[in-house]
């Protein structure tokens, strides 16, 4: 291990960073729906999937990358409104593992959908040409598209961050998730609001999916290894909080990254030992509330 | 080796063999008909994560049997194929196997497409002494210890593939070398290949990076591979793997400094990837369809095939169904027979030309040495969906670049 250097380590940091993003994206989706809804989205990982292929089929329809990563969260925050509407609805109330049991089998069947329509080779994709290479960062050469990562994550954190904290849609989405009855006894329709957190959390996943797209393979299968990937990130973060989300799928993504340069083999197992440590340490995870699985 | 593995079961089949084919007074006490279609049995994973390929190997397969059946069957006793899915799973692969030996009462198995599968299959064959022809990559069916007289292998082996890539690519490119690689046996097999063809040839292993196998990022493993600077990149990768790596490697600029090279570059894989990320990347093949313009055995298999399949070229692996198949039928014709030991042995004497040249089993353990096709994929110049490689070189069928007869552990060689 004679080549590693302080230039290799801050490339491999600026990588953990940009595979963080996308963990942190991914956990946001994830907590949101949790956090309001108490519902544990096991389809996660699929709408993450149809988000790729999406954004591939609406990329090769308009010709254009930035036109597809508007499109695709729409298209995929509909499909989630859809379900929300029709599926999850009828399960409030009925305990956590109800709507984890359809979410579960829901992911079986969009992978399935998306096998019968685009075929279980999956789809080519490349990154955009006006993102493709490498730059100079001063510390060594960095992809510009993994460089793009970061920065449209941390816009969609910052507008989430907004819309939740500084406007009224998002105070009466807080409200609603600390106490659903209060608000509604306030004349507000809860009903609609879970609705709309719901699809957001999809939104969220299928734009993770569409952004995800150029550097990995698009395939029917490729959302589950990323659904256990985001509970990782969820459990570490505290289940239901959105900083935590931010916070743990950064540091997932750099422990990741790390570990990788010093024992590739134990890369996958490294961030499932930092669950079970923050498990064993802090239960409830960095930021989260105790007992919110009760 | 010692002489205490010596295999005594071994012998005596072969012994069994030579009596059986010299002797007027073996009765046939197998199964074998006389009477009705001869029936080969195929189990492939038609669906999973290589059914794209299996559909492939199928259809070429059923190509085989028509081309047998239309030129008159043997005896007037026409071929016919019986798929079964797999799904890639070695005990679905048992299960369905054994239903076609004991219900359906085929006379041979031909198919698989994963080490795993195979030797599964195998076993059942070798227990009922069925001949199994195998269509997929493995070292391990080549060893003593799962070998059979009726154990047949017509695709190409790690070993030799991984060799010939190294013998072609390691003079040309450099000889300093990093391996990214899925951590799993097909992965260690083929580093193991590149080491071995490498090290008369100088070649420096920088390092040999493991990753899991089905990660879906890569990135993290990159920035360091990039700091040792080789001149080659060996992706000892499968599949999806080969395609997210590929990729990954493509973005972080490797190819501006790094030839990044593969053992075995799929005709399906290279379509799923998409031509920016896999050009220039150089790989193993046993067939690709391009051949047909130095090849004319080739040019009259892909004629075949455009013509009975709306005229889509065959893959890799669809061509090694074909090959599979028509070996066994031919050897039907040969020895006179359907009777397992019979038709084993004509295989053991034939030498055929179905598809991509000269070819031949070898004695000792009944692997099918063959050439192996290196081809670069392409970005540019394409004249068609079809058009994704050139053909750099054809390495011709050489015994010598197999593994030994006395390292597999077989003791008899005729």
């Amino acid at each position: 291990m004679g080549d590693i250097t302080m230039q290799l380590l801050v490339v491999q940091l600026a990588t953990g960073i940009a595979l963080g993003a996308v963990y942190a994206l991914l956990a946001l989706g994830l907590s949101l729906i949790f956090g309001m809804l108490n519902v544990v989205n096991f389809a996660h990982g699929a709408f993450y999937m149809v988000g790729a292929f999406m954004g591939v089929y609406f990329l090769g329809l308009t010709g254009s990358f930035w036109l597809s990563l508007v499109l695709t969260p729409l298209a995929v925050g509909a499909v989630g409104l859809l379900i929300e509407r029709f599926l999850v609805r009828p399960l409030y109330g009925r305990g956590i593992d109800y709507p984890l049991l359809l979410t579960f089998g829901l992911s079986y069947v969009l992978i399935e959908a998306m096998r019968t329509i685009f075929g279980i080779e999956g789809v080519p994709t490349s990154v955009p040409a006006s993102l493709r290479g490498a730059v100079n960062l001063g510390f060594g050469m960095f992809p510009l598209y993994r460089l793009f990562l970061i920065g449209a994550a941390a816009a969609v954190i910052l507008a989430l961050y907004l819309f939740i904290e500084k406007t009224r849609y998002g105070l009466i989405i807080r409200a609603g998730s600390r106490d659903p009855e209060i608000v509604q006894v306030l004349g507000i329709d809860v009903a609609r609001i879970w609705l709309l957190v719901f699809g957001l959390g999809t939104a969220i996943a299928g734009l993770s999916g569409v952004l995800a797209a150029p550097t990995r393979a698009v395939n029917p299968e490729m959302g589950i290894p990323v659904l256990a990937e985001s509970f990782v990130v969820t459990v570490v973060g505290g289940m239901g909080s959105l900083p935590g989300a931010v916070v743990a799928g950064l540091l997932v993504g750099v422990v990741f990254s790390m570990t990788s340069l010093f024992a590739p083999d134990l890369a996958e197992l490294s961030i499932f030992v930092l669950m079970a440590v923050v498990l064993l340490v802090r239960p409830q995870g960095f930021f989260g509330k105790t007992g919110a699985m009760g | 080796m010692s002489e205490s593995n010596f295999n005594p079961r071994r012998r005596a089949i072969v012994g069994a063999a030579a009596a059986a084919a010299t002797s007027p007074f073996w009765f046939n006490v197998a199964r074998a008909q006389t009477t009705g279609p001869i029936k080969i049995g195929f189990p492939t994973p038609l669906t999973g994560a290589f059914s794209a390929e299996a559909q492939d190997q199928s259809r070429a397969a059923e190509l085989a049997i028509r081309e047998f059946n239309e030129s008159g069957g043997f005896n007037g006793r026409k071929a016919e194929l019986l798929v079964r899915d797999d799904k890639l799973n070695a005990g679905e692969a048992a299960t369905r196997t054994l239903e076609l030996i004991e219900k359906d009462k085929v006379d041979f198995v031909v198919g698989s497409l994963s080490a795993a599968t195979q030797l599964s299959i195998n076993a059942v064959c070798r227990d009922r002494k069925i001949i199994f022809n195998s269509i997929s990559q493995s070292d391990a069916i080549n060893e003593a210890k799962d070998w059979s007289l009726y154990t047949f292998h017509e695709a190409l082996n790690p070993h030799l593939t991984a060799g010939a890539v190294a013998r072609y690519a390691f003079p040309k490119f450099g000889k300093n070398v990093v391996y990214l690689t899925a951590d799993y046996a097909y992965g260690h097999e083929m580093v193991r290949g590149f080491q071995r063809a490498g090290a008369p040839l100088g070649v420096k292993m920088l390092a040999d990076i493991r990753h899991p196998i089905g990660a879906a990022d890569y990135s993290a493993f990159l920035p360091r591979i990039q700091a040792l600077k080789p001149d080659v990149l060996v992706l000892c990768n499968f599949g999806r793997d080969l395609v997210n790596s590929a990729k990954q490697a493509t973005d972080f600029g490797l190819k501006a400094t790094t030839k990044i090279i593969t053992p075995v570059l799929l005709y399906t894989s290279r379509l799923a990837g998409g031509a920016d990320a896999f050009d220039g990347i150089l790989g193993g093949t046993s067939y690709y369809w391009g051949m047909e313009d130095t090849i004319p055995a080739a040019k009259a298999f892909n004629d075949k095939f455009r013509k009975a399949y709306g005229g889509a070229v065959p893959s890799d692996y669809g061509a090694l169904g074909y090959a599979g198949v028509r070996s066994v039928l031919q050897a039907v014709r040969e020895a006179k027979s359907t009777e397992s030991l019979k038709v084993s042995i004509a295989l053991r004497q034939l030498r055929y030309n179905w598809y991509k040249g000269e070819q031949f089993y070898r004695k000792c353990d009944h692997q099918s040495v063959q050439s192996v096709v290196i081809v670069e994929s392409k970005s540019k110049n394409m004249k068609d969906k079809y058009d994704v490689f050139n053909t750099l070189a054809i390495e011709k069928p050489d015994e010598r670049n197999l593994r030994s007869c006395d390292e597999l552990g077989h003791k008899i060689s005729t």
